[in-house]
């Protein structure tokens, strides 16, 4: 806490201190009921069934070719053959679909779309909790009711504003669809989170003399990280995952993320599938990652609502 | 907080890092500068086309791997020798982005549409751009009128031809046929009494499948096809598939009933896989294999079938399987039944007009079947008649090509590719299916017809 100002310090911890135990005793609650044996066996039993499918997939991709196409995954125990040679045809940049160079423009294509969405919301959600204005409410009811337009209606008249505006073919193109898809959710869901927050605190901090912009920046950015980490990881997930925008906005093979690389990937007739397991399992390494390394926000995200920053 | 504020460094950092890796995209997207230092014999063929150095082509497919290598290989020379660069972009959901993609004003400088239907589709956006005088004279040249007609629309020529495929084959055993004696049938008639040879030594000549998940039924619309533009002649079948005659009438009725005389007969059928409901429940892609076994003798598949049998199988005249082309009633006839691609072209810039003559010259069509049989050891044609059938290395591909070049041959593109969406790619399928398992012919073809969009 030692970046926020020093008066209203008292205060600020004191609230957060006590909304953090009403949760903690929330969470403990769930953590007793959650905790018994019968519940434990049946989450593992869950998870392990659960992972089969992916388990095999894996197995399947070390697998040769011929192996792959007469049998299943599971006669590899009675069998075992291993080799290397599906991850490098699906890497190799001898055709067009090699996975390689479209890992990178993933990476371009998902980075800002993260970011510019989470920006633009956090402050939306800061000016529709904790700013006056008029017509505020209905506003709001606005802007989340346009999470019910299926974005699919969107993309024809979107493209060809990008091709009038002289956009079509760049990176452009996605990272603003993607946010301007992700608007609508990430507002409402930083919106309540914020809203959640104490208003005393608030109050405080602009007895302390504090403006919006020292509000925001100092008490509500520490505050929201769990909710930031969360929907960054939403909105991770669904980019880097997404076929149809891609499909749709990005026309040039140097701005086309991996998935796209990958629905090709088979073949024109479909005859070279048994690099597709190789391929999930190389797009997959990344949101994993991400998933893994920013987890628990992400769970203290949902569960905690979020005071514990 | 110390912790917030590294993360809000290592933010930085990445948001720097994703900046830094637009750029070198971008760098990496100006077009090279090729040496035009490309040998000048090579490239005397290419002088026509000027200089272009600097000016760049995209190409819209739905191939993909890994025939799109040899595509891209082949426009390599024209690259060199004239400092253009095409930039080929496959995607295997070409055939719905590319309507998008026109209709946004989005186009690629150059598509290769698979359909003729399509092709109209597209003129209809009116993004596509008609084909210059050149392309024209080639197509003049090199193809024959009715290719031309399935590359035009609404009187005026967009599109060269491409690839090509011929369906009007039929598998067989030159193994069993040299053991046997048969000889290879060049009428309809000589096919019918070879069958009825066979079947009296109590085999099952014919096998079929006409399984595809949503799509089955469509090897059933090729037999009629064929058998359409065998029994009423090219002008019928055109009327039949514009529908200037109505489906139920007299002559597709005669064809699927002829059609019927080999598939629903349960003398003929289903060699290796059972009865005649057995045709339905086969996959099209299992529907030749008997033909190894030795439990039939004929299956009636396009030439792309070649692709399925299992590896080490030898596809050839003397080899495991190959196969003939389905004769006409005459043996003078000669109406073949394929499907192909079509060059067509959304801009007008005189680089794209430069490879588009350049793609319906002989010159691109000999690179790409020599690139094509290096690379992925055949499997492409083209009914271009300046390809030198000896640059092909596949068996079946030198006989695909000969039958395309044969002057006698009278070329129809699949009817069920070019019908309205609502018979030829359902309910054509549908009743095709429905009259295998025991639907008689008279009420197949009458709601055939009920489906065709008023219009």
């Amino acid at each position: 806490m030692t970046s926020l100002t020093p008066r209203a310090e008292p205060v600020a911890s004191r609230k957060a201190l006590a909304a953090a135990s009403r949760t903690g005793h929330a969470s403990a609650r769930i953590k007793k009921k959650a905790t018994s044996p019968v519940a434990s066996a049946i989450a593992v039993l869950l998870a392990v069934v659960w992972t089969i499918p992916t388990f095999g997939l894996l197995v399947s991709s070390f697998r040769p070719e011929a192996a792959i196409k007469t049998t299943g995954w599971w006669t590899f125990f009675s069998d075992p053959q291993l080799t290397l040679d599906n991850y490098q045809a699906a890497l190799s940049t001898d055709t067009q679909s090699g996975l390689g160079s479209f890992f990178i423009n993933s990476f371009v294509i998902t980075i800002p779309a993260v970011i510019i969405p989470i920006c633009l919301a956090a402050l939306a959600a800061y000016a529709f909790a904790w700013i006056d204005f008029r017509g505020r409410d209905f506003l709001f009811v606005l802007v989340f009711s346009l999470q019910i337009v299926p974005l699919q209606v969107a993309l024809l008249p979107l493209l060809t504003m990008y091709v009038k505006a002289g956009l079509a073919g760049t990176f452009w193109t996605l990272w603003l669809s993607h946010s301007a898809f992700a608007l609508p959710l990430a507002i409402f869901i930083l919106h309540n989170f914020m809203t959640e927050i104490p208003k005393s605190l608030i109050e405080a901090a602009r007895v302390d003399g504090a403006g919006h912009v020292k509000i925001f920046y100092r008490i509500m950015l520490p505050l929201m990280t769990p909710a930031l980490a969360a929907f960054g990881i939403f909105q991770f997930l669904w980019v880097w995952n997404d076929l149809l925008v891609a499909l749709t906005f990005a026309s040039d093979n140097t701005v086309q993320p991996m998935t796209v690389a990958l629905a090709n990937l088979s073949g024109t007739r479909g005859t070279a599938w048994e690099l597709l397991s190789a391929g999930a399992f190389i797009s997959i390494i990344v949101p994993v990652a991400v998933f893994i390394s920013l987890q628990r926000y992400f769970v203290r995200g949902l569960l905690a609502g979020g005071l514990k920053g | 907080m110390s912790n917030i504020r590294s993360r809000r460094r290592l933010a930085a950092v990445s948001g720097g890092l994703g900046l830094a890796l637009v750029l070198a995209a971008c760098a990496s997207s100006t077009p090279s500068d090729n040496s035009k230092a490309a040998g000048s014999a090579e490239c005397a063929a290419y002088k026509v086309y000027g200089d272009l150095s600097g000016k760049s082509i995209s190409v819209y497919t739905g191939i993909v791997t890994p025939e799109d290598k040899p595509y891209m290989d082949s426009y390599k020379p024209f690259e060199t020798c004239t400092g253009a660069k095409v930039n080929y972009v496959g995607d295997k959901a070409f055939e719905t982005q590319i309507l998008v993609r026109a209709k946004a004003g989005n186009p690629p400088d150059i598509a290769i549409v698979p359909q003729p239907g399509l092709l109209q589709q597209l003129v209809a956006t009116g993004a596509a751009k008609a084909a210059p005088q050149a392309v024209a004279d080639n197509v003049d040249k090199f193809w024959g009128a009715d290719w031309k007609a399935y590359g035009s629309a609404g009187g005026k020529f967009y599109a060269a031809p491409s690839g090509a495929s011929v369906k009007s084959m039929v598998w067989y055993s030159p193994k069993e046929f040299k053991d046997k004696g048969y000889a290879i049938p060049t009428t309809l008639a000589e096919l019918k009494t070879l069958s009825d040879t066979i079947a009296a030594t109590g085999k099952k000549p014919w096998c079929a499948g006409i399984g595809s998940g949503e799509a089955t039924g469509w090897p059933v619309t090729d037999w009629m096809e064929d058998f359409m533009l065998r029994l009423s002649g090219p002008d019928v079948y055109d009327q039949w598939v514009t529908h200037k005659i109505a489906f139920n009438s007299a002559a597709p009725t005669a064809a699927l009933d002829a059609v019927g005389a080999f598939l629903k007969n349960d003398k003929y059928v289903n060699g290796g896989l059972g009865d005649v409901k057995s045709i339905a429940s086969t996959t099209f892609q299992d529907g030749g294999l008997p033909i190894l076994q030795g439990t039939c003798s004929l299956h009636r598949q396009a030439s792309f079938y070649a692709s399925n049998f299992p590896k080490g199988t030898k596809v050839a005249e003397d080899g495991d399987v190959f196969a003939f082309y389905l004769p006409g009633v005459q043996a003078a006839d000669h109406p073949v039944l394929g499907g192909g691609e079509f060059n067509l072209a959304f801009a007008d810039r005189p680089e794209v007009q430069a490879f588009q003559t350049y793609l319906s010259t002989d010159t691109w069509a000999n690179n790409k079947a020599k690139i094509s049989s290096d690379v992925t050891g055949g499997g492409w044609i083209t009914a271009n008649k300046g390809l030198d059938v000896a640059n092909l290395v596949n068996p079946i591909d030198k006989l695909s090509a000969s039958i395309l070049q044969d002057p006698k041959t009278v070329f129809r593109f699949d009817g069920s590719d070019m019908m309205p969406a609502a018979v030829g790619s359902n309910a054509f399928w549908k009743q095709a299916t429905a009259w295998i398992i025991g639907q008689s012919t008279k009420d197949t073809v009458d709601k055939i017809e009920a489906a065709w969009p008023k219009s």
